[in-house]
């Protein structure tokens, strides 16, 4: 199967949202054949704006448009955005709680041979730490199209996370996706794997593996982390055991987002898997997984530790 | 462009008002920002008694010039012009920083009519004013952007990414004013870290750049309209200006800066403003 990268499947979304929607307007950084904010440049440039390597101007250009009711779409790489710019998206865009939309390419280690400087392990950590702000983590091409939508007509700041790697797609055409809502993709009664990002497609290989030896597993997909899914996270308890996964330091992303409800709500044995505190490394995208522990198996070991 | 004396003389009287203001409502605040209050009051005067195309009744008008206190610890100023203009009640100046205000320590547009832009964090003004003047340019609309920003401020990186961005898209909707009044929190801005020479730095980005005494009235508006003929880049206008100027005893004091006046500091003050 083809494998398309959810940065792919945005600057796909975006051109063909621009046609609709004319009030959207697109900032980059830059990097707009990374980003695939080019698609869009090339066919409206006039609402196409390359700010320059200046991600501070990015944020704060982006928040000007929206007080002018524009619906800006300002991308670079997760690290530069939420990391570089980080003030600029607290004071200039979500205290004010201004319409922008950040979406912000090659997230997690899977950037891949660049190395550590440009894979972004805690964004996810420091943008749901800022009031107003919705924080999107697609699984695959598909649900990245619905969620640049849903983000497009949500009134508020977005941050929305991209990857650079290419996924597999896991949904078809008639999948509904809401922002707030996570979605229980595999029943299961005796452990429940909430994922977020390119780790969807791992949980669900996870959860086959564990069928095999006699493990019920729950999958659900996570895409929105905050606001989370109280509903979802609690339905998923039931099962006893929770997993969560992510291409994300397991220190203050889903696994902490997750921990939060159930410590008040319904305290409940759990793992996370992601990334252990450290910085990543060059090499090949799918190498750096293994040896950061972020695969299927490591879903399923993390499962059997909590199980025995 | 002639403007009649008694232009100057109403917008000079409107600026001693809002510098009556701006001490009163710091003494009773108890805290905030005197000094760059004060210095750039008769800029933000002329802007919106005379230059600006606003509309109190209707703050969020499409078609309105917009303006971005970049240096956003000089609320009390644009606080007490946006009062004066009718934008709110006058009653409400007494309310500043205190709990549930619509006059927060620093600029924000949720909650007071009138603001363009929530400001405070050095820097990141121009930024927000590029975007409002992209936009005007992109829907076809008349209206002008304007920016005060400090001699400190223009430390920030920042301010340099944004004014590469103004230069680069020709924003000459876009006119910038650097209140000049040589001081910041730690000492002069020469001996902290220099910016000088503003105007060689903003030549050199692009921009058209004119030096005015910031306390002239005339060469305020004389300035703005040459800002408005220029045409195919954004306009700087340095305006040199005094640290807590009309206030004898805070004049090109350092420690004005951040202090609020006592009582008896305030009343000193309302006598000779």
């Amino acid at each position: 199967m083809a494998k398309i990268a959810t940065r792919e499947a945005y600057g796909e979304a975006l051109a063909q949202l621009g046609e609709e929607i004319k009030d959207i307007v697109v900032l980059d950084a830059d990097l707009s054949g990374s980003t695939k904010t080019s698609v869009f440049a090339k066919k409206f440039p006039e609402r196409f704006f390359n700010v320059g390597i200046a991600e501070q101007n990015l944020m704060g250009t982006a928040a000007g448009f929206a007080t002018c009711g524009k619906i800006p779409f300002a991308s670079t790489f997760a690290v530069f955005a939420a990391g570089r710019a980080f003030e600029q998206i607290r004071n200039s865009i979500c205290y004010p709680k201004l319409n922008v939309k950040i979406a912000a390419t090659h997230a997690g280690i899977t950037v891949g041979e660049d190395g550590a400087t440009h894979q972004s392990i805690e964004d996810i950590a420091v943008m749901r730490a800022l009031p107003n702000m919705t924080v999107i983590s697609p699984a695959d091409d598909v649900e990245t199209k619905k969620a640049v939508r849903a983000a497009a007509l949500h009134d508020g700041p977005v941050y929305l996370r991209l990857g650079r790697m290419g996924v597999e797609t896991i949904f078809d055409e008639d999948y509904e996706f809401e922002i707030g809502k996570g979605k229980i993709l595999r029943e299961g009664k005796d452990v429940a794997i909430i994922a977020t990002g390119i780790m969807v497609s791992e949980a669900l290989k996870a959860a086959e593996l564990l069928e095999k030896d006699g493990i019920d597993a729950m999958v659900v997909n996570m895409h929105t982390i905050k606001p989370i899914d109280e509903e979802v996270i609690l339905k998923a308890a039931q099962c006893g055991a929770i997993v969560t996964a992510e291409e994300h330091s397991i220190l203050g992303g889903l696994g902490s987002a997750v921990a939060e409800v159930l410590a008040e709500k319904m305290p409940t044995p759990m793992r996370r898997v992601g990334v252990k505190d450290k910085f990543g490394q060059s090499g090949d995208p799918k190498e750096l997984l293994k040896l950061y522990n972020l695969t299927a198996e490591d879903i399923v070991s993390a499962t059997k530790e909590l199980k025995k | 462009m002639s403007i009649s004396n008694q232009i100057i003389e109403e917008l000079q009287s409107k600026a001693r008002t809002i510098r009556r203001h701006i001490i009163e409502m710091i003494a009773e605040a108890g805290s905030g920002h005197p000094g760059g209050s004060l210095s750039s009051a008769d800029i933000v005067t002329a802007l919106y008694f005379h230059v600006m195309n606003v509309d109190p009744q209707n703050p969020s008008w499409p078609d309105r010039d917009r303006f971005v206190l970049s240096k956003g610890h000089a609320a009390p100023v644009l606080y007490a012009a946006l009062a004066e203009k009718g934008f709110f009640p006058k009653e409400e100046l007494a309310t500043l920083r205190k709990t549930g205000s619509i006059l927060q320590g620093h600029p924000d547009m949720k909650v007071t009519p009138g603001l363009d832009m929530t400001t405070g964090s050095l820097g990141q003004g121009l930024s927000a004013a590029n975007g409002m003047a992209l936009a005007g340019k992109l829907d076809n609309k008349n209206y002008r952007v304007y920016v005060v920003m400090g001699d400190g401020e223009v430390e920030e990186g920042q301010i340099w990414e944004a004014a590469m961005a103004a230069a680069h898209y020709k924003l000459d909707n876009l006119t910038a004013f650097v209140d000049h009044n040589g001081l910041q929190i730690d000492g002069p801005v020469t001996q902290v870290m220099s910016p000088i020479s503003i105007q060689e730095k903003f030549k050199a980005f692009g921009w058209h750049v004119i030096e005015i005494d910031g306390h002239d009235m005339k060469q305020i508006l004389e300035a703005v309209e040459e800002a408005k003929t220029t045409k195919g880049k954004p306009s700087v206008i340095v305006a040199r200006t005094v640290k807590g100027k009309g206030v004898p005893f805070m004049e090109n004091q350092v420690g004005w800066h951040g202090k609020a006046p006592s009582k008896e500091q305030a009343e000193e003050a309302l006598k000779v403003l």
